[in-house]
């Protein structure tokens, strides 16, 4: 299993490497980094000396050293836009995405896993064809779209929930939480549920799949002729053995979930990493872009890296030196 | 696909949409031509016995012909400021504009455009944008992915991680990104007209990896095969046979993928023209409607919105049901 993890380490290397150096060159070459930091009435001596003391003159490979080793010191670089060091604009925003991505991926998992199960079940029963029906257009719609809608039944036709922003947030140890107040708790259902609603439709679907597959197997009709109860038959030996797919699925979708945050923070004025990002791209903001391509690069590779080791411990198959215990 | 969506319910019996064979004057029964192989063929079979696929194709063909015919159909020209009229505007569906006194079948946005008229040009946009991003992602993913499979070695591995690192990001971020610094290099004054150039090659770039990563591995299975040799050795060039050999083989999964990349890239030009960052207010694409009919929403203006989301909606889904159809009856093993 060592070698397998390491393995994968080296290409999640191999892409961050990339991203890094795709960043560096948006960084570096696109827009003039001198324009947004001289002065207007600045003399060309003024831009001989900034450009030295940038180090923009020096060999690329230097200057793109020096971009990863500012980076791996948490410097970004300053915005075009405000002048406001990247790294502060990011941390102040993060909280926001993560808090809003979890309790995303949170609900995505437990009713995808739950309608999933329940639909392979009662494969024929109406609800079970309703939900399945329904899940189809879920998968149609774009997540914009869900969001509009759910600001339209919600917010405007009922007023039950607001539709945009955070709420109160208070401080919980340094992290500003959304999480422990009633209004910061009402503003995250709406945008929690279009984020997630697609990812829960794609859970779903694949553990209804999986589980058909499951419950046609011999060792769930001898665990039925044991006379074995149908939870246990069902939760206990069936959806175990589905798991492993879904568990994949669901991480790799946390990496998605990151991405449409973009989309659902723009509809609900959520004041997180992708709202800043979607708002460098409208001003050109290359500093920002760039540092959310880093950001969200380290993201995707950790996200992969911890699903292959989970891979790994959840499927003995891939575990070879560790006797295998009773499932 | 020769069999177009046909207008009649009853399809099954009626062999009327073979506007080739009758534009030919031949009987299907006496000479079978074109069209009568491709009717009897089993993708028409299975098109003849699947509703879903009958009503979407069906759907979806209304759609184009309004998209292509909006000129024609729109009764209004919305984006022409010389035939608004102001004090039109917000009025209700079905409701007579308070300036012109002209009956509005799904009402008027704020500037007093019909709404009829701007989904039908932006629908139009949306769909241009759509399949021409499409397309490029196919040219690019087709011809890079039958080099990789023919060629092999360090081109192949090359090409391969390239995919494998694209396909690590999302694609709607990477259609962000490829956006966000083609605007970067672009001078601002031209941004707004480049947009939807900028569009087409950002979705196009984002998408290109699932058709690389199919055809290669069908090359590859051709490659070595013995009408793939036989080429080889009457000395045809490599890209010859990659393109009239190998190609043809490996269409079909090609067919299947862009057409569910065609609902894909509807959607993500959507998207993005909702985010602010597609198609100008002043040229709207579907998305665009969509950004503008929501500032309106809390005003009580709802048909402003909805009008081009359902258009939107059924866009999709009766492409994505088509690709559906066509994936399973075209190869099983996609499933």
């Amino acid at each position: 299993m060592f070698a397998y993890i390491v393995r994968r380490a080296l290409q999640g290397a191999l892409v961050l490497f990339v991203v890094a150096f795709i960043a560096f060159t948006m960084f570096r070459f696109i827009g003039d980094p001198l324009e947004s930091m001289l002065p207007r009435e600045a003399t060309e001596l003024d831009r001989i000396e900034l450009r030295e003391r940038l180090g923009l003159n020096d060999p690329i490979p230097v200057q793109f050293l020096r971009f990863v080793g500012n980076a791996i010191e948490g410097d970004f670089g300053t915005s075009y836009r405000n002048g406001v060091p990247v790294a502060e604009m990011i941390a102040e925003r993060l909280p926001a995405t993560l808090e809003l991505a979890v309790v995303s991926a949170i609900f995505a998992a437990v009713f995808g896993i739950g309608l999933g199960v329940y639909t392979a079940i009662h494969r024929d029963g109406w609800l079970a064809n309703a939900i399945m029906s329904a899940s189809l257009i879920g998968v149609s719609l774009p997540t914009f779209l869900i969001g509009v809608l759910l600001i339209w039944l919600f917010a405007v036709e009922l007023g039950w929930l607001p539709s945009f922003g955070r709420g109160e947030t208070a401080e919980l140890f340094g992290w500003r939480s959304s999480l422990v107040t009633v209004s910061g708790l009402k503003s995250m259902i709406l945008p929690a549920l279009t984020l997630g609603l697609y990812q829960m439709t794609l859970v779903m679907r694949l553990v209804r799949a999986e589980m058909l597959e499951v419950l046609r197997t011999d060792y769930i009709r001898f665990a039925r002729a044991r006379g074995l109860s149908e939870r246990a038959v069902n939760f206990g030996h069936a959806l175990k053995n589905t798991l492993v797919p879904v568990i994949t699925i669901i991480g790799l979708q946390l990496g998605q979930i990151t991405a449409f945050a973009i989309v659902t923070e723009t509809v609900f004025q959520w004041p997180g990493v992708g709202l800043l990002f979607i708002n460098a791209v409208q001003f050109v903001d290359i500093p920002i872009m760039a540092t959310y391509l880093l950001l969200v690069g380290v993201l995707f590779v950790a996200i992969n890296l911890v699903v292959d080791v989970l891979y790994a411990v959840v499927d003995p198959r891939l575990r070879v030196e560790r006797p295998v215990g009773r499932a | 696909m020769s069999v177009g969506p046909d207008t009649d319910a009853d399809i099954g019996t009626r062999i009327d949409a073979n506007a080739a064979a009758t534009a030919a004057g031949t009987h299907p029964d006496a000479r079978p031509g074109a069209f009568a192989r491709a009717w009897q063929s089993d993708v028409a079979w299975s098109f003849r016995h699947s509703p879903v696929a009958m009503l979407a194709a069906l759907a979806f063909a209304v759609l184009v012909i309004a998209a292509i015919g909006a000129p024609w159909i729109a009764p209004h020209t919305p984006f022409d400021p010389g035939s608004l009229n102001l004090m039109d505007g917000f009025t209700p569906p079905m409701g007579e504009g308070m300036g012109s006194g002209e009956r509005y079948w799904l009402g008027t946005d704020d500037q007093g455009r019909d709404v009829f008229s701007t989904i039908l040009y932006g629908m139009r946009l949306s769909l241009l944008i759509g399949l021409a991003a499409v397309a490029f992602a196919a040219v690019l993913g087709v011809t890079l992915g039958l080099i990789a499979g023919y060629v092999g070695g360090w081109v192949d591995a090359l090409i391969m991680r390239v995919a494998d690192i694209q396909l690590t990001f999302p694609s709607i971020l990477v259609a962000l990104l490829i956006f966000g610094v083609a605007r970067g290099l672009l001078p601002p004054e031209s941004r707004e007209q480049m947009a939807i150039w900028v569009l087409i090659l950002s979705i196009g770039l984002s998408e290109w990896v699932q058709f690389a990563r199919t055809v290669r591995g069908s090359a590859m299975v051709e490659v070595k095969k013995d009408y793939v040799q036989a080429a080889r050795l009457i000395g045809r060039k490599p890209s010859a046979i990659l393109f009239r050999h190998i190609l043809p083989n490996v269409m079909g999964p090609v067919l299947v993928i862009a057409t569910i990349y065609l609902a894909l890239a509807i959607i993500a030009e959507a998207t993005l023209s909702f985010l602010g960052v597609g198609a100008p207010p002043t040229r709207p694409s579907l998305g665009t409607l969509i950004r503008i009919g929501q500032d309106y929403l809390f005003s009580g203006e709802w048909w402003i919105l909805l009008f081009p989301s359902i258009t939107l909606l059924a866009l999709a889904l009766s492409v994505n049901l088509l690709g559906d159809w066509l994936r399973d009856v075209l190869n099983p093993k996609l499933r």
